[in-house]
């Protein structure tokens, strides 16, 4: 494929994720050129693979990126503090933001709901781990009938919980309750999250649990939305999976007896350079691969093949 | 030689209760705590705020309510509330406070205490009395629960308590953690039992022993699995012992026997599935969750208690309990084709 044929793409943040996200965008065989990889620390891991793998880095923070005029799509890797600081910058610098921290500057995107929808949007967000990982599940129910309410538990190994996540924890809890509203499509959102400390560490776990707005529902249909969504979803996180469930119960709710659906998820990372039970990590480093890859699609007016 | 006693009876009963406490039960039995000088008597939603919910059951009544309607009657006691990062958020501690809460009791599993930070620092800022809580600490030893509660006093935690949430520490662990935290911390510390493996008051006595500053009761003992100390035991044992508690233990055993007592569905004692918590080391309140789905799944309650133990499922996971109950069905389902 030749260059005219591809977009060029900068990593702002050179930390796990960042890393992570720059083998994915590696091995993409699509429209992205990653171009630069910038972080703050000349002698840092993440900038040291760059470098063997060929990649232009930085250890001058966001500037470069933005003086370089030939990058059309930041991946912000850093933190919610940083991203809102830079969002306005790659606004002016004319480049379009795909942001894995919280900050929540743009509308929020779930590859398996909305890929295509904003991408006329300068600024897009992924909200958080435990987002990518359970909102599709209340999409793939809301699908097939209105949702009530839809609240998500998110298990995930103390070793893969970084001090963005420490210490902005009321944040996950807002941004991912706010993302099974508006992408879940559920008219409440809850969302808790719980680190363990189980070494070995365990696998990224997430439990949905939903509730219809109608007393009658169809289960079978339910059920089989839910599969095509996670059949989906495996695309691009092969280790997604459902443990158990769709499974049905009656509960009492302040709304009245109503069914319950109850889904039992596991995300086992793919391993590109964090480890496998950071399944939580992984998800937004795929997410923004295809996020990316789709936005590279649309500034080359490249139409998406569909298998 | 004093202690200072915290009442949970409307926090940790709640899970007994199935969060369906109403506000009569709740202005019945804070008025009876106040008027026995407890001096500290926590009402939230068994999981803390917000907990309300599916992962853990809707409160029939609204914590917020509930907390209105203690802080109404109480003339000498302070409101305490429990918030567990991850579930409860500062908006929330924000309208408890509103709402009559003086205390607020912030808990993390005892290796994660680093999650509390925003919350410590937002309760100071509110001139809110503040208390550490490391739950499930009979999973780690003395060294780790006293790095991690140096955490929490950075943080700004007035008292750090040592939690046993599973009811699995014998007098020797309670003894050697709080032990360890006194030595180690210059704020207070504190220890909170539950009584699956019939230690509760045991346990208490022995953090007492070792230099504890608060303890926590309920009446009863109502609360998870076998309950907590019982508040009206505390108060009688302690008296005995000539520790000054400023509890009327004469009040507390009425408020016992003719107000808490009526309205309990159940009294938590260690039964059959209550010593399997404390023996596997499991959250106690996943009591009653388990019972729920070891009957929906048609399997074991300690078969699914077991396998939770060798998950090392922290306070919080009872998605997991329906999970477990669910592949042990599986199991069972394959052994027998």
């Amino acid at each position: 494929m030749s260059e005219d044929n591809k977009v060029k793409v900068a990593i702002v943040g050179s930390g796990n994720i960042g890393t992570d996200l720059m083998y994915k965008i590696l091995k993409e065989q699509g429209h992205m050129e990653l171009a630069m990889v910038a972080g703050i620390e000349p002698e840092s891991e993440g900038l040291k693979r760059a470098r063997d793998e060929g990649i232009g880095t930085t250890h001058e923070g966001v500037q470069p990126v933005l003086d370089d005029p030939e990058i059309k799509i930041v991946f912000e890797a850093t933190s919610a503090k940083a991203h809102k600081a830079n969002a306005p910058k790659y606004k002016e610098a004319g480049k379009i933001a795909v942001d894995l921290t919280p900050a929540a500057q743009g509308p929020y995107v779930v590859p398996v709901a909305n890929l295509t929808e904003h991408l006329n949007e300068e600024n897009v967000n992924l909200m958080t781990c435990g987002a990518q990982a359970t909102t599709p599940m209340a999409y793939a129910v809301s699908k097939v009938t209105p949702v009530r309410y839809a609240e998500m538990v998110s298990t995930v190994a103390s070793a893969s919980a970084g001090m963005g996540t420490r210490q902005n924890i009321d944040e996950f809890t807002f941004t991912t309750a706010r993302g099974l509203e508006e992408i879940g499509g559920a008219r409440e959102g809850k969302a808790i999250i719980i680190l363990n400390p189980a070494d070995p560490p365990l696998i990224m776990r997430n439990t949905v649990y939903v509730v219809p707005e109608e007393d009658e529902i169809d289960e079978d249909a339910i059920t089989e939305s839910v599969e095509t969504v996670v059949a989906e979803v495996q695309k691009a996180v092969p280790g997604y999976q459902l443990k158990n469930g769709p499974t049905f119960d009656k509960r009492d709710t302040p709304w009245g007896e109503k069914t319950l659906v109850m889904m039992f998820l596991e995300v086992e990372g793919a391993g590109d350079f964090l480890p496998k039970y950071s399944g939580n990590l992984d998800i937004m480093t795929a997410s923004a691969t295809k996020v990316g890859e789709a936005f590279s699609r649309h500034l080359l007016g490249v139409e998406e093949v569909v298998a | 030689m004093k202690v200072r006693i915290t009442d949970t009876s409307l926090r940790d009963g709640s899970h007994a209760m199935s969060h369906r406490f109403t506000k009569e039960q709740v202005r019945e039995v804070a008025g009876a705590l106040d008027e026995a000088g407890v001096p500290v008597i926590e009402v939230t939603h068994g999981d803390g705020l917000a907990g309300s919910s599916i992962q853990y059951g809707f409160s029939q009544v609204s914590e917020m309510e509930l907390i209105a309607e203690a802080a109404s009657v109480c003339e000498q006691a302070k409101i305490a509330a429990l918030l567990l990062p991850g579930v409860g958020t500062v908006p929330q501690l924000k309208e408890a406070v509103e709402r009559g809460v003086g205390v607020v009791r912030i808990a993390t599993h005892c290796t994660e205490a680093d999650i509390s930070q925003e919350h410590f620092e937002i309760a100071k800022e509110m001139d809110l009395e503040t208390v550490g809580f490391l739950m499930m600490a009979h999973m780690r030893g003395p060294e780790v629960l006293v790095e991690q509660a140096k955490l929490m006093e950075s943080y700004g935690a007035d008292c750090v308590y040592i939690v046993d949430s599973a009811g699995a520490m014998l007098p020797k662990d309670a003894r050697e953690r709080i032990e360890a935290m006194k030595e180690g911390l210059d704020c207070q510390v504190g220890f909170h039992a539950h009584d699956n493996l019939g230690v509760g008051i045991g346990n208490s006595l022995a953090a007492f022993e070792a230099g504890v500053d608060q303890l926590d009761g309920s009446l009863r003992g109502l609360g998870a699995g076998a309950g907590n100390a019982k508040t009206e035991l505390l108060a009688a044992v302690l008296d005995k012992m000539e520790v000054e508690t400023g509890l009327d233990a004469f009040k507390l055993m009425d408020a016992a026997e003719y107000t808490i007592a009526p309205m309990m569905p159940f009294q938590p004692m260690p039964d059959r599935d209550s010593i399997m918590i404390g023996y596997a080391g499991v959250y106690s309140t996943f009591l009653l969750h388990a019972k729920r789905a070891a009957e929906r799944y048609d399997v074991d309650v300690r078969d699914v208690l077991t396998e939770l133990g060798e998950r090392e499922a922290v306070a919080g996971q009872e998605d997991w309990v329906i999970d477990v109950a669910m592949d042990v069905a599986k199991e069972k389902e394959g052994a027998a084709s």
